[in-house]
């Protein structure tokens, strides 16, 4: 049955949201709760000398400091500290696991109080002294000290020679800022002391599995001590793909207690964990005069941790998008004195994919070809990194719709040709491209006798919309209305699944979904044909279906019978069934998502003001499961685009290695005034080959390619290319 | 956040008693900035003495025609109040340049006045900063200052004033009314503000003791021919990187009184009488109003970071100029410059 899939179902938890219903990780409650706050280091690297708490000890209400030296037990190899998502290479950081301080805004002590202002207050209190080192976290200037990563991508031909004997050439370095999440809701765990040593911890993650091996890991823990839970989370995009400060520093006061205790970070404190690194993309670009790549270059700079090697795939993408005898791609970083970067909406490709297609822009230009045409020239129908074709690749398509939405062909591609009155008008676009992975995810079905049926998987719904889409697919595989479906996720103690990230949770959860419902199916017609004198008897066991409610013949309808009769009859108040669906490995094609984005800029030409005025996404992202939360998800990743291209930068004085603009009143986000039209094309893009539904993923997809085609159209509207992110007033007036 | 008293004022004279009996004393009314200051342990008052339901919320005509505003109106009041709106429009615009709607409704008008620099060194107590921190140093004279200071600055300070509302009430003339135990007294709004000099942990001329009462408007409010242009990093909700309040008199295209005033540029609204007299008498032209923006800008200095600032500036206050020239002022909804 498909009644539910590929419509724009709303959200299921949306009502509980917007009711205050939903709890989050900080508003758990329990008895006897405290509340602890986090003193943070003021130093980017050294050591602590001395930390007197005593002043803080003797405020009212606070009833403990934490700090490394009085605090309880915790692992003692970097293994034990290496979560799921944690880089290879490297050694975690460990709250308050000594007197070392590697990054400015380390959280180096826990005051715990009987209520959080209380906290708050004596955290000022405590003093510190610090013997400091000398430190460096400007990654300008320390391109130098780069190291480069083994090789992810295979050279292919000779790029340095076909580089220098390429007809039209373009070289230039993009440089993409340290940029943070900022997810609305504040990074916050609430452990609840449940006695004989038992926590249950509430805490904001994409993975409570993930967390929950972590924590039985750093403290030592049996895994029945422990579960944690995550029901809702105000957006992380990334943040919290890896075990968060707060989670172990909240356990370990409730250790060290006894007590049940809460630990919400404020905003500023949030930027002391991960972020996108500040890249310094380097793009050569060859091509002969017809247009044709001949020579692709792509090296990416980008910083790190000293402790961790964080490095994602900036430069690779290339290879996806565009037909080129000859690439070299490499990745080096630089380790700073900063806490280790991570995941942020598309990681790698938000930053590298934004270089290269600003540079494919540029290489247009030279060549004086239009910017669609130079990318058809060389449109790739095979992954060249791997050799393989794509399981699907609609991004001709892409190209096609979204120019003729966008009005592309009556594009002058003069620079500063267009206008409308005072202002320049630029019109640029740029391609988007991310993969599409799947991941093994098991869910629970437990379905009623009353005809109600309970879904459950440790997955977590970060606010993309994994319940609604678990509940539409169990719905219509079930044969039930979505009413009926409970779905229950983000609980360590519920079946398997990886963190949600990467785009992977919708395609992993729906097939898992799939193969528990039909355990489900065969379990009920087995039942339904021992039925005495049973109206499906003689069909076979393949061919009976679930629909509205009965077990009927897929063949012809009228032969059915209800589930409630069979299971009443089979004296079943329950048919439970738990399946783990694992992908069969297929490595003879490539899989990607991929988008064209079409921005139109509006451009004060005297005091560089921009609006971005117009966005056409274009995506071809196999079938689209829920056509409503998926242009939302598509919509964030282009208002995000805005962000990256206009706004967003997180701002150091490496002076003192210190971010001077944490908080969302200075670093800044794109506001309502700064969104205008955005129109999302899903294109049709049948898959056949990726999995049974034929479904890629959105989450990343929509981000990538929104800053380059807007950069190209502000350098359409001025001529002036700003290279350096964010595109602000000051660069344009340069 | 330090731990405080709070009491709540019954009277104007009772909130100057408290606040006299304490030095570390600080007023609240709408909360906007302090309490974020105090957040960030930036302010430690001792006290809080709430003023937010004393009887300072009306607008009324004064006996010459100009305006008397209560210091507790909130700016959202001020600024869609139809006296407002029809006879002093320039401040209407103004206000509703800044902050968010949240934040107007809560603010009042008095503690506008009062809010302090958004340099980021000054929020953060991990560095120094001579007015968080008299004698420290001032971290964004050699750091981090695109946003800071071009005029008046010192070598102790080159932070900004960030209130647009006190941009457009330079402008217009107003003065603000101040009540303390000796009495009551008025002084220009922009003799209200101070630059920094050598104490610019002092933001303004209002001494301890005393309290913002009222701020009143002088009849003529230029309602024909006025605009306020703010330019920011976003299209809403930033601090000025420039904004420009002007208002003219013109007799067909000849300027009869003009005013002037630069925001996001000075530890205060900055306004050149010589900017001003330069464009009397004179056409409404662009060279004019460029003139007059040299004028404006006599003594700029850019540190590292903030130099566009000087042009921005200069282009900003022609185009304001222009459209107060023709009445087409800047629309603070659509954010398409004018």
């Amino acid at each position: 049955m498909n009644a539910y899939v590929g419509t724009p179902t709303s959200r299921v938890d949306g009502r509980a949201k917007v009711t205050g219903a939903a709890q989050y990780a900080g508003e758990f409650q329990a008895a006897g709760l405290l509340h602890g706050f986090v003193v943070t280091a003021t130093i980017a690297r050294g050591r602590i000398v001395r930390l007197d708490a005593s002043e803080a000890l003797r405020v009212k209400g606070v009833v403990d400091v934490l700090t490394h030296a009085n605090r309880p037990p915790l692992a003692d190899d970097d293994d034990a500290w290496k979560d799921e998502v944690a880089p290879e290479k490297g050694s975690p950081f460990r709250p308050l696991y000594d007197d070392v301080i590697r990054f400015n805004g380390q959280p180096v002590a826990l005051v715990v109080a009987e209520n959080w202002e209380t906290a708050k207050f004596a955290a000022t209190l405590v003093r510190i002294d610090y013997e400091q080192d000398g430190f460096a976290t400007d990654l300008d200037a320390k391109r130098g000290h780069a190291i480069e990563l083994d090789k992810p991508h295979k050279p292919r031909g000779d790029a340095e020679t076909a580089l220098n004997g390429a007809a039209v050439r373009h070289e230039a370095d993009y440089v993409i800022p340290t940029e943070h999440h900022n997810p609305m809701e504040l990074y916050a765990t609430t452990t609840v002391w449940e006695g004989g040593n038992r926590l249950t911890v509430y805490d904001k993650t994409q993975g409570v599995q993930n967390v929950h091996k972590y924590l039985c890991s750093v403290f030592g823990k049996k895994p029945e001590d422990i579960r944690v839970v995550s029901p809702y989370v105000g957006g992380a995009f990334g943040s919290g793909l890896r075990p968060q400060h707060q989670v172990v520093l909240a356990t370990l006061a409730a250790l060290a207690l006894e007590r049940s205790v809460r630990v919400v970070l404020t905003r500023h404190q949030m930027y002391g964990l991960g972020y996108r690194p500040m890249t310094i993309e380097h793009v050569a670009l060859g091509a002969s005069a017809d247009g044709k790549l001949d020579a692709v270059v792509h090296e990416a700079i980008a910083v790190t941790s000293r402790h961790e090697d964080f490095a994602r795939n900036d430069t690779g993408w290339a290879e996806q998008l565009y037909r080129s005898p000859n690439s070299l791609l490499s990745h080096k970083l630089v380790h700073l004195d900063v806490s280790t970067p991570c995941d942020m909406r598309a990681p790698g490709a938000a930053s590298g994919v934004c270089a290269l297609e600003c540079a494919m822009d540029e290489l247009a230009v030279a060549l004086k070809l239009d910017p669609i045409e130079l990318r058809l020239k060389s449109y790739s129908e095979r992954d060249q990194g791997e050799d393989l074709p794509y399981t699907s690749k609609q991004l001709r398509e892409c190209y096609a719709r979204g120019a003729e939405s966008f009005g592309w062909n009556r594009r002058n591609p003069a620079p500063g040709s267009m206008r409308d009155g005072k202002e320049l008008v630029g019109w640029g676009m740029a391609t988007g491209v991310w993969e599409a992975l799947q991941m093994p995810v098991a869910v629970r079905i437990v379905l009623t006798a009353n005809g109600h049926a309970e879904v459950s998987c440790a997955a977590s719904d970060i606010g993309t919309g994994t319940y609604t889409i678990v509940a539409q697919v169990a719905a219509d595989a079930l044969g039930l209305p979505i009413e009926t479906i409970d779905v229950k996720l983000a609980d360590s103690t519920f079946p398997q699944a990886p963190v949600e990230g990467g785009s992977w949770m919708a395609a992993s959860s729906a097939h898992a979904v799939l193969a528990a419902a039909e355990d489900i199916r065969q379990e009920l017609a087995r039942l339904a044909k021992a039925m005495p004198g049973s109206p499906v008897g003689s069909v076979d066991i393949p061919d009976l279906v679930l629909v509205d409610g009965m077990i009927a013949n897929g063949n012809d309808k009228s032969r059915a019978v209800s589930i409630a009769d069979v299971m009443r009859h089979s004296r079943l108040e329950r048919v439970e069934k738990q399946k783990l669906n694992q992908f069969a490995e297929d490595k003879s094609h490539a899989r990607n998502t991929h988008s064209a984005v079409f921005a139109e800029v509006k451009i004060d030409e005297e005091l560089g003001v921009i609006r971005v005025t117009r966005i056409v996404s274009a995506v071809a992202a196999g079938r689209i499961l829920n056509t409503k939360t998926g242009r939302s998800q598509i919509m964030g990743g282009v208002v995000w685009g805005i962000g990256m291209a206009l706004h967003e930068e997180t701002v150091m004085d490496h002076r003192f290695g210190r971010i001077m603009n944490a908080d969302i009143a200075e670093y800044h986000i794109p506001v309502n005034a700064d969104v205008h039209d955005i129109e999302i094309i899903f294109v049709d893009e049948p898959d056949h080959r990726i999995n049974r539904l034929g479904v890629k993923g959105l989450g990343e997809i929509g981000i990538v390619g929104v800053p380059a085609a807007i950069a190209n159209a502000v350098y359409h509207a001025t001529g002036k290319r700003i290279r350096r992110f964010p595109i602000t007033v000051d660069k344009l007036l340069d | 956040m330090n731990n405080f008293q709070y009491s709540r004022a019954s009277n104007v004279a009772d909130a100057i008693q408290l606040l006299a009996a304490d030095p570390d004393a600080k007023l609240i009314a709408g909360g906007t900035n302090l309490i974020d200051l105090m957040k960030e342990n930036v302010e430690r008052p001792s006290r809080l003495v709430d003023i937010s339901r004393l009887p300072l919320r009306d607008i009324e005509q004064t006996a010459d025609g100009g305006l008397r505003i209560g210091a507790l109106v909130p700016n959202s009041d001020l600024a869609y109040h139809p006296q407002i709106e029809q006879r002093y429009p320039l401040l209407a615009s103004a206000i509703l340049a800044g902050a968010s709607a949240q934040l107007r409704n809560m603010a009042s008008v008095g503690g506008n006045l009062m809010q302090r620099t958004r340099c980021a060194y000054f929020y953060d107590t991990a560095t120094p900063c001579n007015k968080r921190s008299p004698g420290t140093g001032c971290s964004a004279i050699d750091g981090l200052n695109r946003n800071h200071a071009i005029l008046g600055t010192s070598s102790s300070c080159i932070a900004t004033n960030p209130s647009d509302m006190s941009v457009a009430l330079a402008a217009l003339d107003a003065r603000v009314h101040i009540a303390s135990r000796s009495g009551e007294r008025a002084v220009a709004l922009i003799d209200f503000h101070r630059l920094p000099g050598d104490r610019p942990h002092i933001d303004t001329n209002l001494g301890s003791g005393e309290i913002i009462t009222a701020i009143e408007l002088p009849p003529r409010g230029f309602a024909q021919n006025y605009s306020y242009l703010k330019i920011r990093d976003r299209l809403s909700y930033a601090f000025a990187l420039v904004a420009v309040a002007a208002a003219l008199d013109l007799e067909g295209n000849v300027i009869g009184e003009a005013r002037l005033t630069l925001g996001g540029v000075a530890h205060k609204p900055w306004r050149s009488l010589e900017a001003e007299a330069a464009l009397r008498g004179q056409a409404a032209t662009p060279d004019h109003f460029g003139r007059a923006a040299d004028l404006l800008l006599q003594g700029a200095a850019a540190r590292a970071h903030n130099g566009f600032k000087i042009e921005l500036a200069r282009r900003a206050v022609v185009r304001t100029l222009m459209q107060a020239a023709r009445a087409t002022p800047q629309s603070q909804a659509h954010k398409k410059i004018a």
